[in-house]
């Protein structure tokens, strides 16, 4: 089998699927039809400009352009976590602790990826480097918005137990030990769900696209593998960061619960 | 043997207060006078400014859990982490015997906390702050949710930790209650200390 290249009139076609989907929420007045066509809109505008990036910078292959490209990805990851939490952290906190777990967690798996396992020539080709810094951002950001959403959420419907153990002479890893470990298995289990599913309940993205590029099942199912436990290892490190590092901007050093650092009202919605 | 000097935090003007060994002093005043923000303000659960000492040491030179492990106080809604009794207690033993003081059955310790009524949680909150024996309780309406019998049992227990030289900061709505159990009374207005009954 050989690929097989579309026409924009292909993906015109698929899209239909989607207006009839949205002429029903019309009809139905189930209000969906608009967001429907903002994500729709932003997902086709998005990835058209994706491909105009990545066509010139596999041209240039230039690390400081690639690594850009890739510190870019990370903010607008940043930017969807904060978008996520139904509470935030008042102050530069609620963009940055996210940012910089994922920043840390996704530069360090794929640069361990390119130099040990994948070994593309030269380490930083961004053929291999962004899409799969990619892969493992997009992964890294659904579990650490999860999980600080979860955290801060947490510690707020808690407070009366935590602030029992504080008050009762425990310390703030353990009084917000029950909320720290919630917060981080919610960020966790999608992942672990998706290993254990894949395989049997669905194909994977990246599988699919490599079997539909007409490359032999065995040598996509071992990259899969890879870029499973690449995931799986960056989701784990960048959820750890993120709720860690969240819990201790809810306590200080003396040991107090600091709701007071969340943002007020940004709760009822 | 416990000393508050200038300690002042949002909705709570700068008050000194002096708590001697064996001490009982009672606090009244109207809801949102700032009666629980003090208490909380001195065992250090909220930012606040001031200095408070146990026995001529600064609480800035204990750490923060050791602090609130001699200088405890009690919430007016107590909270639970474990859906078990017994899970709150570190010593099941000596939470078996205090909990017959308290006229709790001892089988207690095996219920659910959401089995517990009102007045039994507040009475076994209660007695995991007396089973840290802390030198300083600051109690938020200890008795508020008992029957007068278990809130004589409840005053008994504390006047025999009082003895024993233990002081006790306590928040009382009733007239009755703090004259029985303090000496000395004071009240809370607008966020304001003032020496006296209301």
């Amino acid at each position: 089998m050989t690929f097989i290249s579309l026409s924009f009139a292909d993906v015109a076609l698929s899209a239909v699927l989607l207006v009839v989907n949205a002429g029903l929420s019309l009809a139905l007045s189930l209000g969906l039809a608009r967001q429907m066509a903002i994500a729709a809109t932003r997902m086709v505008v998005q990835l058209l400009l994706m491909g105009l990036v990545l066509k010139v910078l596999f041209e240039l292959s230039s690390p400081l352009l690639t690594s850009l490209t890739a510190l870019v990805m990370v903010l607008f990851a940043g930017r969807e976590v904060m978008a996520r939490q139904k509470r935030r952290l008042a102050g530069w906190w609620a963009y940055g602790i996210g940012t910089t777990a994922m920043l840390f967690a996704g530069t360090m798996v794929t640069v361990f990826a390119l130099t040990t396992q994948i070994r593309p020539e030269p380490w930083f080709e961004p053929r291999v480097a962004l899409p799969l810094m990619g892969m493992i951002l997009g992964n890294t950001m659904t579990g650490v918005s999860l999980g600080i959403d979860r955290l801060l959420t947490g510690a707020v419907d808690a407070r009366v137990s935590i602030e029992a153990r504080l008050a009762l002479g425990h310390d703030r890893t353990e009084a917000m030990g029950g909320v720290v470990r919630e917060a981080l298995r919610t960020g966790l289990v999608p992942t672990i769900n998706s290993m254990s599913a894949v395989g049997l309940v669905f194909i994977p993205g990246m599988m699919t696209g490599q079997i539909l590029a007409g490359v032999a099942p065995m040598e996509a199912v071992k990259y899969q593998l890879l870029v499973m436990f690449l995931i799986a290892g960056g989701t784990a490190f960048g959820v750890l960061g993120a709720v860690l590092a969240g819990s201790r901007r809810l306590s200080d050093a003396r040991h107090r619960l600091r709701l007071d650092r969340l943002l007020p009202g940004a709760a009822e919605d | 043997m416990l000393r508050v000097r200038q300690l002042s935090r949002p909705g709570l003007a700068p008050f000194d207060l002096d708590l001697a060994d064996g001490e009982c002093v009672a606090l009244s005043g109207p809801s949102g006078a700032g009666k629980t923000i003090l208490l909380r303000a001195i065992a250090d659960l909220d930012p606040n400014q001031g200095s408070v000492s146990l026995d001529g040491v600064g609480r800035e030179a204990i750490p923060a859990p050791q602090w609130r492990a001699r200088v405890c106080y009690l919430a007016a809604e107590a909270g639970w982490w474990a859906d078990t009794v017994a899970a709150h207690f570190p010593d099941t033993q000596a939470a078996a015997a205090l909990l017959v003081e308290l006229s709790l059955p001892p089988e207690a310790l095996g219920w659910s906390v959401s089995r517990a009524s009102t007045g039994e949680r507040q009475r076994l909150a209660l007695a995991r702050v007396l089973l840290l024996a802390p030198r300083v309780m600051l109690l938020d309406e200890p008795t508020s949710g008992l029957d007068p019998e278990a809130a004589a049992r409840v005053e008994a227990i504390l006047g025999a930790r009082l003895e024993r030289g233990a002081a006790l900061l306590v928040v009382t709505h009733s007239p009755e209650q703090a004259g029985r159990m303090a000496r000395r009374r004071l009240t809370m207005d607008h966020g304001r200390l003032n020496e006296g009954p209301p």
